[in-house]
């Protein structure tokens, strides 16, 4: 009995980093409506930060005044980084929004390891908290007792605050309402700036008090971010007490779950937050979310199949890819094959971003389950290639029928997050179900059949494929089911009032898309002849939006060019430096600032202005109505 | 003069929405803006108090010229904004929406106290712990002006008052615009229904596609039939 | 009248909202080719009223007979399939497609087609879509992508929207709000020919007596949740209760339809 309690109390003490770094992200989203995915990458810089501020100053002032000024100090950048980068963004889409601060987190990422080494870090113990409690036998870390005690303390301050003072006031009224405070004569920017600070600091001091329980390295802004979204999906976004809630029911799964499933514990997470999901879809503190706000200058033109012009010059630059075993080598057909991978692998998802409107940030799950499924058929079961290939997919299917269904329920940020925090499981149990899956060292030998084996030919073969489901794709975007689709994102009021079920509708979309995916991921596994849990990592995910992003989100198959310039520059740029993730995050970061329309896009904005250079006036005065 | 406008020009993206608009409103005076839902009457507010961020020309007000300030500067100033669409925060407390729009005492404008406001709109009075978002549609429009009230402005902008209301609440809320006519707030009001506006103006400006077509008192207005039946689509 | 069919039949609905009665025990019936306002205070429960009937809504007790069957606890996109056409208050159309498909998105629905992956929706019922935009006089504009639409354009483009599964009841939400006096008025006309030409009933919410008074065939007034009125434009512009409470003295609309004033 002695044992549970301790292992209670072990859970209330870990609760205390993740309802800090949650009650951030949720101040931090009530206000700006901005989900920081930047702040796993506050509270890992707040961990090193303290680490070496502690290691520095001795004594219980160097201690906690380390801790304490380390919070501030990275709450210091935080500010930089809304006055730089979210002060251009707030009115973006909220994709663009996570994604740049996902952008910032590759940054921080490399950052960290230039400055404190790749290697674990061990703090040192907190001055007075170094012993241990006897409960009937069992030692309770006095540490784990103060954090305890701090949970409910920074929860009641944390009220007051919001509820007792005019900035309280302010905040509150600038979650529901952004610019009518400004028109009240508030500088909304101040307001912004000081509740993004102290978004930023709860999250830091979160990771700060983490030292002396547990090391400090640089993966550790994911690993908290996957826990953080799962925990304010479960306790509302924008709620605290939500977060308090949420954080404490979340640890106590995790201490709890070990010991009945000691490897997948996760999944107790996870069946919590599916529960949650269906009973309250905006969390158990949440408030449902009025519709996303449309961004105003979003393209109005509607979407027009091809002409019989751009199809032939589509044709032709399929015959100009299908010649390129002419003159390239081996290398240069391997590049092709893995480009034409990530093209299916960038439209499926660009079908679900664009026609959907719901922007997953976990599409590699499919992706990846599709490349398990290939190698479980060709080396488990020895069935022949073709099989493999027409059968592994159905992986990546069965996946996205299960998690989409639970997705599809949600939209916008939850949505995001859901399908992020999907990935991760299907990741975890890629990783640590090593007797199915190899865990790290992934399944090896899944190379293709000798008709297939040549670079040319494997080559062929993805550009066929890739051509096919391009085209299926288009075709679906103007079917009766691509308008239902649209119609379901435009406006689900009215779609509903058309007998439209929107649910159903977005779930197929999830499931075709999630199989398209799931052939790439087919195909990834033949090319490479193995296939490991990166496969499913959530890097991999975030190259698909980047490729959709580049390509154009507003367009009907921008993902194709996106994925191309995409794969080549990263192919290129990963040979060329070490530093590969502070470029990539650099890029995507001014992309999203300076960009946002993608290649594609930008391209028909300057075609479509001037072809109504001649009819402008006449578009100018219609527009006048809409503006009102 | 309170208020005056010149050679305004506004933009959204790449749309030209308001052409040269130019209008005055002197001290303590209340002005009629009239037009079709479309017309630019929002559009004219929002960039008086510098909500729409792509705009030329002169907005002077009490003598300033405040066409380069940001809005809360504006609106701190002494100019207050009502939007349409109430826009109230629907999650704070009757006295918490007024918070938000407290600003410190002002020289040349009345000074509205909680006390005073709730006898200008004794329904609030009677509910002011009650959260926004469990008040009628009546009483949000009231609460949205009282909110602007707080602010202690010289003129207010209220941007169509009396859309979606029932004629009882469109009565009580002439009484209250007189009352804050009375106590020396300058006031323009954008307005679809004619009847309302006559009953509160003292002149009128018609905005039609973006441009200002006519400008004079209310008896001159109604003696030009044909410009308000072809521009109001009476 | 007796042989004129009942479309909807409403007894008792009740609703509360944490000990706040939204509305108590409305009991009303529409028939068809009738035009019914239902008018009252902001805050009497006319949308609560609206959202039951359309299924956003469940009310705590009461029936609903929507033609013939009961509709309690259905989904919107059923009520539809009964024979419902929305609209709403502000305007919800499909901003990033022509005119003409978000008539045909309708029609596709209607058809039973949302789960085609392979058919070309522009050739989907394109005659049928035309006919319905000539029908509201948008027919020219059907090309146009609807987000350039003008307000009043677009109102009548969802009222096109609203007829493509050729319904037997209209449910308008403050049809006319935001609208110009001439084009409120010419709104509702078109909609009342033709509610009167296919035999449609339309119930409606509004807060221009201008409009009530002239198109509505009959009248309910709701406050705080009850009904307290029911009957033709003269007898409700006459019942002193609902001018003490909603009509007021009469100053903010037009004169003709003051009491004692005539039709």
């Amino acid at each position: 009995m002695a044992f549970y309690f301790v292992q209670f109390l072990t859970g209330l003490a870990s609760a205390a980093s993740l309802f800090l770094v949650a009650s951030g992200l949720s101040i931090i989203f009530g206000v700006t409506r901005i989900v920081n995915f930047a702040h796993g990458a506050f509270y890992m810089l707040g961990a090193y930060v303290a680490f070496t501020l502690t290691e520095r100053f001795s004594g219980a002032l160097g201690f906690w005044g380390g801790i304490v000024v380390a919070a501030l100090i990275v709450a210091i950048i935080g500010v930089l980084v809304e006055m730089v980068l979210l002060r251009r963004i707030y009115h973006a889409p909220e994709l663009f929004q996570l994604l740049a601060t996902f952008g910032l987190t590759l940054m921080v990422q490399d950052i960290v390891v230039m400055i404190w080494g790749p290697d674990d870090l061990l703090g040192r113990r907190a001055p007075g908290f170094k012993g241990a409690v006897d409960f009937f036998g069992q030692n309770i870390p006095s540490y784990d007792l103060f954090l305890i005690a701090l949970c409910p303390i920074v929860l009641g301050i944390l009220w007051l605050l919001f509820q007792r003072t005019r900035w309280g006031v302010l905040v509150r009224a600038a979650t529901q309402d952004r610019d009518m405070v400004a028109a009240l004569g508030v500088n909304q920017k101040w307001l912004f700036t000081s509740v993004f600070a102290l978004g930023v600091f709860l999250a830091a001091l979160g990771g700060a008090l983490q030292i002396p329980r547990d090391a400090v390295h640089h993966a550790l802004d994911l690993r908290i971010i996957v826990e953080v979204f799962v925990v304010v999906v479960i306790g509302g976004l924008g709620s605290i007490i939500g977060a308090f809630v949420a954080a404490v029911l979340v640890s106590e799964l995790n201490a709890f779950g070990i010991l009945i499933f000691p490897k997948i514990s996760i999944i107790l997470v996870f069946l919590v937050m599916a529960v949650v999901l269906i009973v309250r879809p905006w969390g158990l503190f949440g408030k449902p979310e009025a519709a996303a706000r449309r961004t105003p200058g979003l393209t109005v033109t509607p979407w027009r199949p091809l002409t019989s012009g751009e199809r032939l010059m589509s044709l032709g630059a399929l015959v100009l890819a299908a010649m390129l075993p002419l003159f390239a080598g081996n290398y240069a057909l391997t590049v092709g094959s893995e480009i034409a991978i990530f093209v299916i692998f960038a439209a499926s998802l660009h079908f679900l971003m664009s026609v959907g409107g719901l922007a997953s940030f976990g599409h590699a799950a499919y992706f990846g389950l599709g490349a398990y499924g290939v190698a479980f058929l060709a080396k488990a079961a020895g069935l022949p290639m073709i099989v493999s290939l027409l059968l592994g997919p159905v992986l990546g299917l069965l996946g996205a029928a299960v998690f989409g269904f639970f997705a599809v329920q949600l939209s916008g940020v939850y949505f995001a997050m859901l399908t992020l925090a999907f990935a991760q499981i299907v990741w975890s149990i890629a990783f640590q179900w090593v007797e199915v899956t190899g865990g790290d060292n992934g399944i090896l030998g899944v190379w293709p059949e000798r008709w297939a084996a040549s670079p040319a030919n494997f080559y062929w073969l993805s550009l066929g494929i890739t051509a096919l489901v391009i085209t299926v794709l288009r075709v679906m975007v103007f079917s009766p089911f691509g308008f239902a689709l649209r119609a379901t994102r435009d406006s689900p009021l009215r779609s509903e009032a058309i007998g439209i079920n929107g649910k159903r509708v977005q779930w197929t979309a999830f499931v075709i898309s999630g199989t398209v995916a799931g052939i790439g991921g087919a195909l990834f596994a033949y090319l490479k002849g193995s296939v490991f849990p990166d496969s499913v990592g959530i890097s991999l995910s975030v190259d698909a939006l980047v490729m959709v992003l580049l390509g154009g989100v507003e367009t009907v198959s921008g993902a194709v060019i996106g994925a191309i310039v995409f794969k080549a520059a990263n192919i290129w740029l990963v040979s060329q430096t070490d530093l590969s993730k502070l470029v990539l995050g650099g890029f995507i970061v001014l992309m999203v600032v300076a960009f946002p329309k993608g290649i594609v896009g930008t391209l028909e904005t300057i075609r479509n202005r001037r072809r109504s250079a001649g009819t402008k006036s006449a578009l100018a005065t219609s527009r006048i109505e809409v503006a009102e | 003069m309170k208020l005056q406008v010149a050679d305004l020009n506004s933009f959204y993206g790449p749309a030209h929405i308001l052409f040269d608009i130019a209008l005055e409103v002197g001290e303590g005076e209340v002005v009629a803006l009239l037009g079709r839902n479309g017309a630019g009457k929002s559009t004219t507010f929002r960039s008086i108090v510098g909500l729409v961020e792509n705009r030329s020309g002169r907005i002077v007000f009490e003598g300033k010229d405040v066409s380069r300030e940001p809005t809360h500067a504006i609106v701190r100033g002494g100019l207050g904004y009502v939007p349409e669409e109430r826009r109230i925060f629907t999650d704070l407390t009757v006295e918490e929406n007024l918070e938000v729009g407290r600003q410190p005492k002002r020289r040349n404008a009345p000074h509205w106290t909680h006390e005073k406001l709730f006898t200008l709109f004794p329904n609030l009075g009677e509910m002011r712990n009650r959260s926004g978002g469990r008040m009628s549609g009546g009483e949000q429009q009231m609460l949205t002006i009282a909110r602007t009230l707080m602010g202690n402005p010289s003129l207010v902008l209220l941007d169509e008052p009396s859309e979606g209301l029932s004629p009882k609440i469109v009565e009580q809320m002439v009484d209250a615009i007189l009352a804050m006519k009375k106590e020396g707030v300058s006031i323009v009001v954008s307005e679809q229904n004619l009847h309302f506006a006559r009953l509160i103006s003292d002149r009128a400006y018609i905005i039609e596609r973006g441009k200002i077509c006519f400008g004079g008192t209310m008896a001159e207005l109604d003696a030009r039939p044909d410009i308000r039946d072809a521009h109001l689509s009476l | 009248m007796s042989m004129v069919p009942t479309l909807l039949k409403v007894e008792g609905l009740s609703k509360s909202y944490g000990g706040v009665h939204a509305v108590r025990s409305v009991s009303f019936e529409l028939r068809a080719g009738e035009i019914l306002a239902l008018i009252g205070p902001n805050g009497a429960g006319k949308s609560t009223c609206f959202d039951m009937l359309n299924g956003q809504n469940m009310p705590d007790s009461g029936r609903i007979h929507l033609l013939g069957e009961d509709t309690v606890g259905r989904k919107p996109r059923a009520i539809w399939r009964l024979g419902v056409g929305r609209t709403f208050q502000i305007t919800a159309t499909f901003p990033t497609m022509t005119v003409r498909e978000n008539v045909q998105v309708a029609l596709v629905s209607y058809g039973r087609q949302l789960f085609n992956l392979w058919g070309s929706t522009a050739a989907y019922a394109r005659e049928e879509a035309g006919r319905l935009l000539d029908l509201v006089g948008m027919g020219a504009y059907a090309e146009r992508p609807c987000g350039e639409l003008a307000y009043g354009d677009l109102k009548r483009l969802e009222l096109a929207i609203a007829l493509a599964n050729q319904p037997r009841l209209l449910l308008m939400d403050e049809p006319t709000a935001g609208m110009a006096p001439r084009e409120r008025i010419e709104l509702m006309r078109l909609t009342a020919s033709i509610a009167r030409e296919q035999s449609i009933g339309v119930l409606f919410t509004e807060h221009d007596m201008d409009v009530v008074f002239e198109h509505a065939d009959r009248i309910l007034v709701l406050n705080r949740g009850s009904l307290i009125a029911e009957g033709s434009p003269e007898e409700v512009r006459g019942n002193p209760q609902v001018r003490a409470i909603y009509l007021g003295e009469g100053l903010v609309y037009d004169a003709r339809h003051r009491e004692g004033a005539g039709a």
